[in-house]
């Protein structure tokens, strides 16, 4: 690799494998993301991405390949290494701090770049009392940043779907990521709150944040990703831009079952 | 309750609120004496409870960590105490030494507890940490042979008060015309400590360190994702919340003079455990709350059943000591049924409450 493409690179991974007993969710897979891209993450249900998230994540620990973040491996990280060293995520199935505020959640996802110990929460000397108030500040100036500041002090069980998907980005933001990984963002949601979520996407992406992103929704995908990689049965079989991978035949295939030899002029 | 504190909001009636419920406590024990001192042993035992129901409300209300073998902790702290005062080892040494050594001590046993049980949770957890209890309360009873360590089931006694040079607490003295017997004086003491427990509690659970226990109580998988160190955190809260059994320990010592593994076993434990759930779990003023009741409840009961049943039946019918825990049994039933998440629920749970009404 160039000196070019290493300081364009993020995160790069390199034949990255993880083995579910008889099943390879995860083979050999390799790709590159660069600063200030979205990148696209898609594929048909269990193709892997899911596991590459956590496996990116080292919630899983795989089996084989590496990934290198910022210049450095990950290998070995324990899940709130990885969020130290800059890699915050959400979760498909929305893994919220049910019984604590909005405000509370994302006040959590300050922790890791904050300090006070037990005698500073005793103490409450002014180093703390500074900290928490910044704590404070920035917690709500994320809840307006994603469009929850009026639910603020509701229990994020009792948010709406969409609040709480963009909650759940709020309180991963918190964590000061340089890579924000989405596990489908916009479940759920409907065409308007999608359509909110992508301008959310592109502001994250201006604000420095590069972003990887599970999506099931190809509109989205297709008019918000830089690049994107399609995974089946675990494996890579396309990698490049929306449309070229749009009308790559194996990607249609896989989608729609069936043949590579379909022919995508034909309908 | 917090309005009539909240010297932010309302500076005026809060003062005021403090000045009245700090006179109330003050002039407390003289009331209770009125009534026989037993009463204000009572009161120092429920004070005692509470700076348990405290300390497991950190492992159990904000963690998450459902501790059933919380009274080894007690235990730790009031063998600590009893071998370092006592005509046991012949050592003798203050108060103010042996109560924090004895919270470090059950503070490494909480870390010693904490760490092989990091990935257990719920029902595994609560059968690891009974199995822990009982096998500190096993040791109690069997290390007097064969090195006389704890002296087994005899137990320890003779076991010093608590004395600052001349001034002893377990000596009754006339001060400005008021009679201060021994438990009056211990009540003053632990009144004090347990505000500071209180005070302590409270703004550990407004901070980003009692926010990473709630993290870990909602959901352990996004904490780690959030970048909190489970590991250390988990060890953390075990370790305050045994330092705070330890200190109750030391200081239950000092007032029985008299301790043996007996007092340690595990309906102790459950009796903490029911403080906790009762009075609210995760609210400081409710786990003091059912500390309180539970203490006092089956105290009253045991004074109440006998003559109420000799007024109703002209004779006792059933045996007060009997009665006495099928009430109790009755009301902790109903307690649940009707008020699940405590008599004064979190501010969380209250919360929720008023969404849900809206």
């Amino acid at each position: 690799m160039t000196d070019d493409a290493n300081r364009l690179a993020l995160l790069t991974a390199k034949g990255v494998a993880k083995r579910f007993g008889g099943v390879q969710a995860l083979s050999d897979v390799d790709f590159t993301i660069n600063h200030g891209e979205i990148y696209g993450l898609i594929g048909p249900n269990g193709a892997g991405k899911t596991s590459l998230f956590n496996v990116l994540t080292g919630i899983y620990v795989p089996d084989g390949g590496e990934f290198v973040f910022d210049g450095e491996p990950l290998h070995g990280l324990k899940p709130n290494d990885v969020a130290a060293r800059g890699i915050a995520r959400t979760f498909q199935n929305i893994r919220l701090f049910a019984n604590l505020s909005a405000l509370e959640n994302v006040m959590i996802g300050r922790h890791v770049r904050t300090h006070a110990g037990v005698w500073g929460a005793i103490s409450r000397n002014a180093g703390t009392r500074a900290e928490e108030a910044a704590i404070h500040k920035r917690a709500y100036e994320l809840l307006e940043y994603v469009g929850v500041q009026k639910r603020a002090h509701h229990l994020a069980k009792h948010l709406a779907y969409g609040d709480q998907r963009r909650l759940e980005i709020a309180r991963a933001l918190a964590t000061e990521p340089k890579l924000l990984a989405l596990d489908e963002p916009a479940a759920g949601m409907n065409a308007t709150e999608t359509a909110a979520l992508k301008n959310l996407l592109a502001e994250i992406r201006r604000d420095g944040t590069t972003i990887l992103l599970i999506e099931h929704d190809m509109k989205l995908v297709m008019t918000v990703c830089d690049r994107v990689l399609v995974l089946d049965y675990g494996k890579k079989i396309a990698e490049g831009t929306a449309s070229a991978v749009q009308n790559d035949p194996k990607v249609v295939a896989a989608y729609l079952g069936g043949d590579v030899s379909i022919d995508p002029k034909a309908h | 309750m917090h309005s009539l504190f909240d010297v932010r909001r309302n500076p005026k009636l809060a003062w005021a609120g403090i000045v009245l419920v700090g006179a109330a406590l003050l002039a407390l024990p003289f009331v209770i004496a009125s009534a026989g001192t037993f009463w204000v042993r009572i009161t120092n035992q429920a004070i005692l409870y509470c700076f348990l129901a405290l300390g497991l409300n950190i492992v159990v209300g904000f963690a998450g960590l459902l501790d059933l073998g919380y009274i080894a902790f007690y235990a730790v702290g009031a063998y600590v105490y009893a071998l370092l005062a006592s005509p046991h080892f012949n050592l003798h040494l203050p108060f103010w030494i042996i109560l924090p050594m004895g919270a470090a001590v059950a503070c490494m046993f909480g870390v010693l507890l904490g760490a092989p049980t990091l990935k257990l949770r719920g029902d595994y957890l609560a059968i690891v940490t009974l199995g822990f209890g009982e096998i500190i309360r096993i040791f109690l009873n069997n290390l007097s042979q064969p090195v006389n360590i704890t002296n087994g089931p005899q137990g320890l006694y003779l076991i010093d008060p608590f004395r600052i040079g001349t001034f002893n607490f377990a000596q009754q003295e006339t001060i400005l015309g008021l009679d201060f017997t021994g438990p009056v004086k211990y009540y003053y003491f632990f009144l004090a400590a347990l505000i500071a427990v209180m005070v302590i509690n409270m703004r550990l659970q407004d901070s980003r360190i009692g926010r990473a226990w709630e993290a870990i109580r909602e959901d352990e998988v996004a904490a780690r994702a959030m970048g909190i160190n489970t590991r250390n955190i988990k060890l953390l809260a075990f370790a305050m919340g045994a330092s705070f059994g330890g200190i109750a320990g030391g200081m239950f010592s000092a007032i029985q003079g008299f301790i043996s593994p007996e007092s340690f076993i595990l309906v102790e434990s459950v009796m903490v455990l029911a403080m906790v759930v009762l009075g609210g779990m995760g609210n400081i003023w409710g786990v003091v709350l059912g500390a309180v009741l539970l203490s006092f409840v089956p105290e009253l009961l045991r004074e109440w059943v006998g003559p109420v049943q000799t007024a109703l039946f002209g004779r006792p019918l059933i045996e007060p000591e009997v009665i006495r825990m099928l009430l109790f049994g009755l009301a902790l039933v109903l307690m649940m049924l009707f008020r699940p998440a405590g008599i004064l629920p979190s501010a969380l749970r209250k919360r929720e409450l008023e969404v849900v009404k809206t």
